[in-house]
């Protein structure tokens, strides 16, 4: 076994090694990036089952080689420790980045090298790729839904309006600052829902009355998340307390309520507000089919948040409550002051996770007739003009709502290091 | 002798089926300090946590400065604004800074204006010797520092009574004597005490009365010469032999 010294791993050999080894690692990666960009299968001459596994083998080679002795350059050991820890990992690693080497090129030429975007109708589609006219052409109705075109600035005024209000916070006075919680939970929903009411509804201060039938888009997406959003919280938290209450009234009531919600899938709860529920209101009440449909998720999701909050409470030490009681608090000051406070901030994690899964159940309420962004898309999808561009919309609504979700989780991050405290 | 401040009359409590006070009397008088020792599980802690109520006894009764201890939450309330606690694992408020949890409940609980309680806190705070972490929050801080912040939590309530319950038992060995000093200086400023405690030398030197308590009934109750020099039952001798 003389002849076989060359590959025992030692230091003599290692850079031998290395460069051998980032050699086949490299002509692995060229072998399918040219094949996967260029079409050119340089290892055609080899036979049908060989070319295709040659870079596989190659690289596994090259990563095992790279492998054989770790030294003490620095890039080398983070790959040896991350992604080339023993030849399983070597290959799972190879698959991955081959797999995403194949992927890049026909999802690029599909979005964008043969993708079309100038024109108005749907012949102005030649290319192969996606056909962005058609998001281009129906974007208003993505956004605003079936408003009228000259009257969308209301829904935008609408918006700066409320989520101006929603900084107004940031700027009181100090002293003023102990009516925080008052002001987003009670004052700000009242004021943004009037804002919403006046100006997008209309009907009042000379401005044309628009049904809530008309409204749809991202518009009313975020529309129906906000105020699902600023009412399940404080719904939640009541339910959560009450479940914990010594009284056994509030209990079983709170007990039952969470059970309930949570046992019926949402899409019914929606069917019921909108055909059922008008039957058990008498004659001449009318509520609106928004308004309806908002407290239906609001129900809905406060069982959710309710729960998750009361995951909070739970992790809290006995020790917490005992202090608080020796040092007089009743029930509400010691949970408002002491026990809350630190139950909340351990939930938020669950509760983005509870808010995340609400927008993204917003597109359920195309079921009782409203059209927010994916139900505008289901609407123009079979649109005589514009049939077969389904793709193209659902991956447009796909990024928005990632943009949306994603920003939510970014400021969940964000609080959670805010409000990080050690134990 | 006057009145006592605290009055225990046949007190029994039960978890389940297991009882753990057993018929227990015991009258504290105002500036007493009372110490009590026994084995883990006699029920010590349960006994001074009866005091303020939190927990529940269900025969007898505890009448803390002419108030009886029962469902009346109101009473229960009160109560607790004159009875301080100091717990084991301190039980510091860990999202508030060590001012803002001394300023808490005196300002929330005895509606005091805000720059009185934070005055007040700064000299209890003064007292433990902790005024310069005071703006530091309860993780920041050493086992013993947090134990000391706790005491001066208790005292901003300016409680007639201090209960401790093993306040020293949590810490390192080298933190338990800035407690001990801290209690010791409560002593002699004439607070009444009663200190649930391992820590022997502290009832020598502070202690009016040792009490021993085992399986939940008070086995001897003497003063504290007495009590270290000829305790009367086997029971004491044995627990005395092993501790000391």
């Amino acid at each position: 076994m003389n002849s076989l010294n060359f590959l025992k791993s030692n230091k003599q050999n290692f850079y031998y090694f290395l460069y051998l080894g980032l050699f086949f690692f490299s002509i692995s990666i060229i072998d399918v990036a040219i094949n996967a960009f260029l079409k050119i299968n340089i290892t055609s001459f080899l036979p049908g089952m060989l070319s295709i596994f040659l870079p596989l083998i190659l690289g596994f080679i090259g990563l095992n080689f790279i492998r054989t002795e770790y030294s003490g350059i620095k890039s080398l050991d983070i790959i040896n420790k991350n992604i080339n820890t023993n030849n399983f990992n070597a290959i799972l690693t190879l698959l991955i980045i081959f797999a995403i080497i194949k992927a890049t090129p026909p999802s690029l030429s599909w979005m964008i090298f043969d993708a079309n975007i100038s024109g108005d109708t749907k012949e102005a589609c030649t290319g192969t790729g996606a056909c962005w006219t058609y998001v281009k052409v129906w974007f208003r109705r993505f956004m605003y839904g079936m408003y009228p075109n000259d009257l969308h600035w209301r829904i935008n005024l609408a918006f700066i309006l409320v989520i101006a209000l929603g900084f107004f916070g940031f700027f009181l006075r100090d002293n003023l600052k102990k009516y925080l919680a008052l002001y987003y939970v009670i004052i700000y929903p009242i004021i943004a829902f009037l804002v919403i009411y006046y100006l997008i509804s209309g009907g009042a201060f000379g401005l044309v009355w628009v049904e809530t039938g008309a409204w749809g888009g991202l518009s009313l997406t975020f529309i129906v998340s906000f105020f699902c959003l600023i009412f399940c919280f404080p719904l939640g938290m009541v339910l959560a307390l009450g479940r914990r209450s010594n009284l056994p009234m509030i209990r079983y009531i709170s007990i039952g309520y969470i059970e309930f919600w949570r046992g019926v899938p949402l899409i019914t709860v929606l069917f019921m507000s909108s055909v059922m529920f008008p039957m058990f209101l008498p004659e001449d009440f009318f509520m609106d089919k928004l308004v309806r449909v908002i407290i239906a998720i609001t129900l809905f999701e406060g069982a959710y948040c309710a729960e998750v909050i009361r995951g909070g409470l739970q992790a809290l030490p006995r020790g917490q409550y005992d202090a608080a009681k020796s040092l007089g608090m009743g029930y509400w000051k010691m949970h408002i002051f002491v026990i809350l406070p630190q139950a909340l901030k351990l939930v938020i994690p669950g509760i983005c996770n509870t808010f995340l899964a609400l927008v993204k159940d917003t597109p359920l309420i195309f079921v009782v007739g409203l059209a927010e962004l994916a139900g505008m898309l289901a609407l123009a999808k079979t649109n005589p003009k514009w049939l077969g561009f389904a793709m193209e919309g659902y991956i447009f609504a796909a990024i928005i709502f990632w943009i949306i979700c994603y920003a939510m989780s970014k400021y969940s991050y964000n609080l959670e290091a805010k409000y990080k405290t050690e134990r | 002798m006057t009145e006592p401040i605290i009055k225990i009359e046949n007190v029994n409590k039960w978890f389940g089926d297991f009882q753990v006070l057993k018929d227990i009397n015991l009258d504290v008088s105002a500036k007493q300090k009372i110490v009590v020792c026994g084995p883990s599980g006699s029920g010590k802690s349960t006994l001074i946590r009866c005091i303020n109520r939190l927990e529940e006894h269900q025969k007898g009764t505890i009448i803390v400065d002419g108030t009886e201890l029962s469902e009346n939450t109101k009473n229960i309330e009160q109560v607790r604004a004159e009875v301080g606690m100091v717990f084991q694992q301190f039980n510091l408020f860990p999202h508030l800074s060590i001012l803002d949890n001394c300023t808490l409940a005196p300002i929330w609980v005895k509606k005091m204006p805000k720059k009185d309680a934070q005055e007040l806190a700064m000299k209890q705070l003064e007292q433990v010797q902790i005024a310069d972490q005071a703006n530091k929050f309860p993780g920041q801080l050493s086992g013993g520092q947090q134990q000391r912040s706790a005491i001066a939590r208790a005292l901003c309530m300016q409680p007639k009574i201090m209960l401790f319950d093993e306040p020293t038992s949590a810490l390192d060995p080298e933190m338990i004597k800035e407690v001990l000093d801290a209690m010791v200086n409560l002593a002699k400023g004439g607070m009444t005490m009663i200190v649930v405690t391992h820590e022997m030398g502290f009832a020598k030197e502070v202690a009016d009365e040792v009490i021993f308590m085992d399986e939940g009934m008070i086995v001897e109750k003497a003063e504290t010469k007495e009590f270290f020099a000829n305790p009367k039952s086997d029971r004491t001798k044995l627990f005395l032999s092993q501790i000391l």
